[in-house]
């Protein structure tokens, strides 16, 4: 295994920076690490060989030539990233998961890959992840499932699984991930990685494939709390072609992570977000890490959201209503799977129908049967309409929440990552995994997870949320807390996984 | 498919026993140099998939983009047709699947149309006025176009495959749906077609829509029921889809009021359905019926957010409406003092606004429209073209009716002078020396000729002395063919009764 | 219970363009129906004095000049499809609807 790759992107910059090491190297050493290990991990649906190492031979020179040309540079410029594979990209196929579009190419690119390309970071390839993003374990993929670098025959979290698992492999030091229901976060939390779900807004969403348009966020995935916070900055800020894309500045996310300190910072603990449903190597590692916080000068309060208990029944009438609208456009028309049914007659309507049968798997169809029911004629208020309204109650309940305290605290999971295959046939069981990450999306509010520890030799997230728009305070107490911990244990959390790939 | 040919009873007899209720829906096309939601070109006719951008296509990952235009144009229309504004709209998903509709739902509005409550008076070709109410105006966008190939005919039946161009797909569109029309009686084909050329006319006139029927850019779908006569419960409604020309609106709803008799009067039920109207049998035919299946799951569109009308912002688009059509005509009438004939005649040519402005430039109202519906209509005529579009200006006429005036030309001349101007050899004045067209007002040269032509015609002379004075005509010819018609008639023959020395 | 049985979801599955053997219906009837029983309690919960949220940050205005952009050539237009002709996507027939 190649030193290199066990660098932060924030160190991997400053070699770069100090030409102690070009970003061919950098690059090379990463596609190594995958051509090593992703055979066992399946992270990446697609591996990007040429165009990354012509990106980085590009900065190389660039940083040669010395003078504007390499002042120019971005401070991230030649430090790899790995793509969830629901971010549309020229130059390599975007799958998000599905038969429906295997090996589409697409035409333009999202506007957080323009901004990737602009800081020239050399894009490693795409990941895998739940099918349209819908899961929480990548078992839903056409493409395989993805396994948990911690143990192989574990899930590595979802959907965002592929893009959490390639960090944690040291298969990549960055990537970007999407998160609707807790797809960036519940995958760092049983990872032992970070992953920030930005205020709703806060990133352009042009690019990503809709799953639940008014849930959707692309964020961060990486090994430190500052990691996240730079490639917060590359991604963030305002888009046009993004209605619902914030005009706020991104603010210094950086500089927030690198201070880190929680001294005088009023920190409330969800009553509702832990105890009952919640295992209890979880719940010890949470309750360590509030006692860390508090010595160093927090200030810990108790707050109540008693609407929450309503977020999870609410988030499965939104998200599969708005899913079920915004996938109906995979119809084998313009693009993706085409089946022609095998009896006559041979009508468009039949071969949408047969088309959407082949190309989508059962957890998709799941949802959008389901999200079609909530809207349908005679049902619209009592479901798609309530859960709006208790979409309402969960912001008021932030809204209090936040008026007595800073950011809030939470586990970023009720439980560790469990076995591949346990909960693929009880729906219900899985969609569990999402009951702390899912309030946040339903209010817009950002979060973050920080590796909490291990329970059972498995990792455990610690969550953080804040106001909308106050994305700057994950990062502050994110990285305190990652500080902290740190200390305690000698080093990252990622240093005590096993080894991959046999010993190099 | 062989339609069934629908009974029908005589419009006269369904008359006697039954009041027809009509409703419309058209849709207008607006004519922006963007689509609604995507800076793509909104051209009409350009190659199949060129004006065209990923969100046009409904490509994965794609946003929508209000255009402002778009929203101005349609709330100068709800203005115009009397509508209120309001405050705060938003825009719905109408869900259904067909292949001109790329994401498979059309963004519409639903529950709050960006106008609403409205009137209009449609004043039909005898002066009679009726008050349509309107319902709501609101704004969408339209679908790529369908060609069907193959098969028999090129018809949507019996078509093996049909050909999209999403072109048109996006395209801003305003419907404007009217209240139930009651009480129209056998006026209500004539209503029917009064009414949605009033449409064409208001949107033409804000400038808002090319407004060219032909193209699609006005498109009716006409309801009609029935009602005993005394009754004022409503008969079930067909609807009759994309009627697209004046003619075809009023033939449509008479041919559906004689349908609809012929079945009530069978002792049968109206069945709810759509009607396809066929302009070569001028019949229509039946479409789909209303089932359940058409639940369109309508919602508020997640990626885009309400439009809030300000009272400034409406003030400002009201201040810049023209003046309504109807009030215009009124007044001008009014103005020139023409009489009813006179003024219909003049709309009717399409030479209303070429005459307000040639009456601008100087010339009586009787001036401008002899020339407007003479010489120049005539000149229209042959060449095929509308008589504003030959390319007279308002100045010509001005010219040539003074030139008339202080004697220099004659009618006859004027019109040679035209000729002239509109061949592209200057303004009249400037033709008239370059040709040396003036009448000839030396009285010695047009003694010399008369001397001439009396002396060639020694038997006119004897008769004229005589007392046969309109034998001068005979004369009067020769002098005008010896000067090539640029003499002053009447002073020619003053000076010849003066020469033969009787009493003219 | 069985508030979602086959007809129900035969119905929805027609609505979403989507083919279904009687199997898969009847399968996804069985865990809609627990789904949508475990969710139910939504409809309970607010009262008619609680709007609805279609936004978590809301917004209002948010507008584009009507200025023409960037157009996708033909060619990349149809890159993905299916079937095309003619510089146009190709369907196989539409039978009698609108
Ligand atoms: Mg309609
Ligand atoms: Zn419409």
């Amino acid at each position: 295994m190649n030193e290199l790759i066990t660098h932060s992107a924030a160190e991997l910059a400053a070699k770069l920076a100090a030409k102690e090491v070009s970003a061919v190297e950098v690059v090379q050493a990463h596609l190594d690490r995958i051509a090593e290990v992703d055979g066992e991990v399946n992270a990446f649906l697609h591996v990007n060989t040429e165009e990354a190492l012509a990106v980085a031979t590009e900065v190389d020179t660039a940083r040669a030539a010395g003078g504007a040309e390499a002042g120019r540079l971005h401070g991230l410029a030649g430090v790899p990233i790995a793509i969830k594979d629901l971010i549309v990209t020229i130059g390599q196929p975007t799958t998000a998961g599905s038969a429906m579009l295997r090996g589409w190419m697409s035409p333009y690119d999202a506007t957080v890959i323009q901004k990737i390309r602009a800081a020239k970071m050399p894009m490693l390839g795409k990941t895998n992840l739940d099918e349209f993003a819908m899961g929480s374990s990548t078992e839903h993929s056409a493409y395989g499932p993805t396994r948990n670098p911690w143990d192989l025959d574990r899930i590595p979290g979802g959907s965002g699984g592929g893009s959490a698992a390639a960090v944690a492999a040291y298969e990549a030091p960055l990537a970007l991930g999407t998160d609707t229901g807790g797809s960036i976060r519940q995958p760092a939390a049983v990872t032992g990685s970070v992953g920030v779900k930005p205020t709703y807004g806060g990133v352009s969403r042009y690019g990503a494939i809709a799953m639940a348009s008014s849930l959707d966020q692309i964020g961060p995935v990486s090994r430190t709390v500052l990691d996240s916070a730079l490639l917060h900055e590359v991604i963030g800020g305002h888009d046009p072609a993004d209605s619902t894309s914030l005009t706020d500045p991104v603010g210094a996310l950086a500089e927030a992570a690198r201070t880190g300190n929680v001294a005088g910072m009023r920190i409330g603990v969800v009553r509702e977000l832990q105890g009952e449903g919640y295992d209890a190597g979880v719940q010890q590692r949470f309750d360590e890490s509030l006692e860390l916080l508090r010595g160093a000068g927090a200030e810990i309060v108790e707050v109540s959201c008693p609407n929450f208990k309503y977020a999870l029944g609410a988030y499965y009438l939104i998200m599969p209503s708005e899913a079920s609208s915004n996938l109906a456009k995979f119809d084998g028309v313009r693009y993706g799977l085409r089946v022609l049914p095998e009896d006559a007659p041979l009508t468009i309507e039949r071969v949408m129908g047969a088309s959407r049968a082949a190309g989508f798997g059962d957890e998709v169809k799941r949802r959008i049967i389901l999200g079609t029911y909530a809207l349908s004629a005679g049902y619209y208020d009592a479901y798609y309409g309530s859960a709006q309204k208790v979409r309402t109650l969960v912001q008021r309940d932030f809204d209090a929440a936040f008026a007595q305290a800073d950011v809030l605290i939470s586990p970023t999971a009720p439980t560790t990552a469990f076995k591949l295959g346990e909960k693929l046939d009880d729906p219900l069981a899985m969609y569990l995994n999402d009951v702390a990450t899912i309030p946040a999306n339903l209010a817009g509010v950002p979060g973050i997870s920080v590796p909490g520890g291990l329970a059972g030799g498995l990792p455990v997230g610690i969550q953080f949320l804040a106001p909308a728009r106050e994305d700057a305070r994950l990062y502050r107490a994110g990285a305190a807390l990652e500080k902290l911990l740190e200390d305690k244990w000698g080093g990252p959390l990622l240093a005590q996984a096993p080894v991959l790939g046999g010993v190099k | 498919m062989t339609a069934v040919t629908d009974e029908i009873l005589s419009f006269e007899e369904a008359m006697e026993k039954y009041d027809p209720v009509l409703g419309f829906e058209v849709h207008v096309e607006l004519n922006t140099r963007t689509k609604m939601f995507s800076a793509a070109p909104n051209v009409f006719g350009d190659e199949p998939n060129t004006n065209v951008t990923p969100v046009c296509l409904g490509l994965p990952g794609v946003l929508p983009v209000v255009n402002k235009a778009a929203v101005e144009y349609s709330i100068k229309i709800g203005l115009a047709l009397g509508c209120r504004i309001a405050p705060s709209c938003t825009f719905a998903r109408k869900q259904y699947f067909y292949p001109d509709t790329p994401k498979n739902f059309q963004t519409s509005q639903y529950e709050d149309p960006i106008a609403f409550d409205g009137s209009i008076d449609i004043e039909l070709e005898d002066g009679t006025v009726f008050t349509v109410e309107i319902e709501r105006a609101h704004m969408e966008e339209d679908a790529g176009k369908l060609t069907h190939l193959g098969g028999a005919t090129g018809r949507i039946q019996g078509a093996d495959f049909s050909l999209v161009d999403y072109n048109r797909a996006g395209v801003p569109l305003v419907e404007i749906v009217t209240k139930p029309i009651v009480g129209a009686g056998s006026r209500a084909p004539e209503l029917a077609k009064a009414y949605v050329a009033a449409i064409r006319e208001i949107v033409k006139n804000l400038g808002v829509s090319d407004a060219r029927m032909e193209r699609g850019n006005v498109r009716c779908d006409a309801n009609v029921s029935l009602m005993p006569k005394g009754s004022t419960t409503f008969g079930t409604r067909s609807e009759t889809k994309n009627v697209n020309s004046l003619r075809s609106v009023e033939r449509a709803v008479r041919f559906e009021i004689q349908r609809h008799a012929a079945v009530l009067e069978s002792g049968a039920a109206v069945t709810q359905e759509t009607r396809h109207w066929h302009e070569d049998t001028r019949t229509t035919t039946a479409g789909r019926p209303k089932s359940d299946a058409d639940d369109y799951r309508y919602f508020p569109e997640p990626d885009l957010v309400p439009v809030v009308t300000s009272e400034e912002w409406i003030e400002e688009l009201r201040a810049q409406l023209p003046e309504p059509p109807a009030e215009r005509r009124k007044r001008l009438k009014d103005a020139w003092g023409y009489s009813d004939a006179e003024f219909r005649d003049v709309v009717n040519a399409g030479v209303m606004d070429s005459i307000e402005e040639t009456i601008a430039a100087g010339a009586t109202p009787a001036v401008a429209r002899k020339w407007w519906m003479g010489e120049v209509s005539r000149r229209a005529k042959e060449a095929e073209v509308d008589p504003a579009e030959l390319g007279v200006t308002p100045e010509t006429i001005v010219e040539l009716d003074s030139l008339i005036s202080a004697g220099k030309i004659n009618d006859k001349l004027a019109r040679k002078v035209l000729e002239y101007v509109l061949a592209g050899e200057g303004t009249p004045s400037e033709v008239v020396d370059k040709h040396g067209m003036a009448v000839v007002s030396d009285d010695g040269a047009l003694l010399e000729a008369i001397d001439a032509a009396l002396a060639a015609q020694p038997e006119v002379a004897e008769k004229i002395r005589g007392g046969k004075l309109q034998a001068a005509g005979a004369i009067v010819g020769g002098v005008m063919k010896a000067t090539r018609g640029q003499a002053d008639a009447g002073r020619v023959r003053e000076l010849i009764f003066e020469r033969l020395g009787v009493q003219g | 219970m069985s508030e979602i049985n086959r007809e129900a979801v035969a119905h929805l599955a027609q609505l979403a363009r989507i083919e279904m053997t009687a199997e898969e219906l009847d399968k996804m009837a069985g865990e809609l129906d627990v789904i949508v029983d475990s969710i139910k309690t939504v409809s309970e919960v607010a009262g008619d004095d609680v709007p609805a949220t279609s936004h978590p940050i809301p917004l209002t205005n948010v507008f584009r000049e009507d200025v023409p952009g960037q157009t996708l050539t033909n060619e990349q237009a149809l890159s993905g499809a299916p079937d095309a002709e003619d510089g146009r996507f190709k369907v196989p027939a539409i039978l009698d609807e609108e």
